[in-house]
């Protein structure tokens, strides 16, 4: 009787069967994404006046943080999508771990700079950037984008891939915010973007881990 | 290694021009003897010729896989009935997700990833199900509500014996518990029905009452 079960599904399956065209590598995924956040990056910085990268090219936290935040959201990408694929390790979740705490120290030591020494006054010299809203408004189309990407493929761990994919968002917009930040990060800016970059992750571990879920219901 | 077991109880159906069944049948037996490459190779082929559309070699793919999936279920610790579900469950997984496979990279670790989850995902429902529970001082102390055996015969005797006392009464006083007792008429309907007096029907009513409990109670006979 199992047998016949079976065979109704096969059957159906190989009925409904329609010709796919098979993933690329999660590291060409991972870089169109990536080409994608580039993208609004350069849309940004053409509507955008880069006050922050005029006024703070000397510090060197400011370098650290927006290479701790790029590389994150690389590796992040990369796990995300090697996570998508049935078959790979889910140890790669474990590859933007480095680049994600070099990206929080480096935020962190600005943040005791700005305690030790006192901040660049810069509100006069442009209009204030809202960091919180620049941060949503990046980081949604970013989502949605790499949670249409990893649909594709079948993840089998959907919450796991949703929080990398959330990770990569998070570290893609705090790197592209870095050009436009008009201050010194301090405790507060800090808090700001810990609670977009944790809201971030989780809204796509939780959105996101549903909407990757492939299991039969 | 994993197709080994799983190819012991597995039967190849005839199939399409794309599938090979004498292939096929020579990659069961080097299975058999401990090498899965030969069968690896032919499901990493008929996979990437299922992406391509061919419906026959899916066909046949899917059907291979079945003991292979089973074999993995069982290996995950997926157990009875439950084997054919993860079946079923990776089957339509596989299909929902046969674009992620990547041909130049072997087929097995991708099913067993899939199959590993979808058992996985089935004993953890089965484990929030409520489950039977070996306890035995509770399953004495459970009380049973149907009544207890032989219940029904007892109550059925004093039925019998009110019957065959009723019976035995003489006319007016049967027809007086008959109709005012067990029927529960009134008067009025019972005289109507009977052609008695009311009053005729209280008294023969209480020498029916006064002999039933006489003959009915135990010595009293």
């Amino acid at each position: 009787m199992m047998d016949t079960r079976h065979d109704r599904l096969v059957e159906d399956l190989a009925g409904r069967l329609e010709p796919v065209r098979p993933l690329p590598r999660p590291s060409l995924r991972a870089a169109l994404w990536i080409g994608a956040a580039v993208v609004i990056g350069t849309l940004l910085a053409s509507k955008l006046a880069m006050i922050g990268l005029e006024h703070r090219t000397g510090r060197a936290d400011l370098w650290l943080a927006a290479a701790g935040g790029a590389l994150t959201a690389i590796t992040a990408a990369y796990a995300a999508f090697a996570t998508s694929v049935p078959g790979r390790s889910p140890a790669w979740a474990l590859l933007p771990v480095p680049a994600a705490a070099l990206w929080i120290g480096a935020s962190g030591l600005g943040c005791l700079r700005a305690w030790v020494a006192p901040p660049l006054d810069l509100s006069e010299a442009h209009e204030p950037v809202s960091c919180f809203s620049f941060l949503v408004c990046v980081s949604v189309p970013l989502s949605l984008l790499i949670v249409a990407m990893l649909r594709r493929a079948c993840p089998l761990r959907p919450n796991l891939t949703a929080a990398l994919a959330g990770l990569a968002v998070a570290g893609a917009a705090a790197t592209l915010l870095v050009p436009f930040h008009p201050a010194e990060a301090t405790a507060s800016d800090l808090l700001v973007h810990a609670v977009v970059v944790v809201g971030v992750i989780g809204l796509n571990a939780l959105a996101g881990g549903r909407l990757l879920s492939k299991a039969p219901a | 290694m994993a197709a080994s077991f799983a190819l012991g109880t597995g039967g190849f159906p005839p199939v399409g021009r794309a599938f090979r069944p004498a292939a096929l049948e020579s990659a069961r037996g080097e299975a058999r003897a401990g090498s899965g490459m030969a069968l690896e190779g032919e499901l990493a082929s008929l996979m990437a010729a299922a992406q391509r559309g061919d419906a026959a070699s899916y066909r046949a793919l899917l059907r291979a896989c079945l003991p292979v999936i089973a074999g993995f279920a069982r290996a995950q610790g997926v157990r009875g009935d439950a084997v054919d579900d993860v079946v079923q469950d990776t089957l339509m997984t596989l299909h929902a997700a046969r674009a992620s496979y990547d041909p130049a990279r072997p087929f097995m670790p991708w099913l067993r990833a899939i199959t590993q989850r979808r058992a996985i995902d089935r004993l953890r429902r089965a484990a929030r199900r409520p489950q039977e529970v070996f306890d035995p001082l509770s399953y004495e102390a459970e009380v049973d509500p149907l009544p207890a055996p032989g219940a029904g015969i007892e109550a059925r005797e004093r039925g019998a014996a009110l019957a065959r006392a009723v019976a035995a009464l003489p006319e007016g006083q049967r027809q007086a518990v008959e109709h005012l007792g067990l029927r529960e008429l009134s008067l009025d309907e019972t005289a109507a029905l009977t052609g008695r007096s009311k009053n005729a029907l209280k008294v023969n009513l209480h020498r029916a009452l006064k002999a039933l409990r006489a003959s009915l109670t135990p010595g009293g006979e």
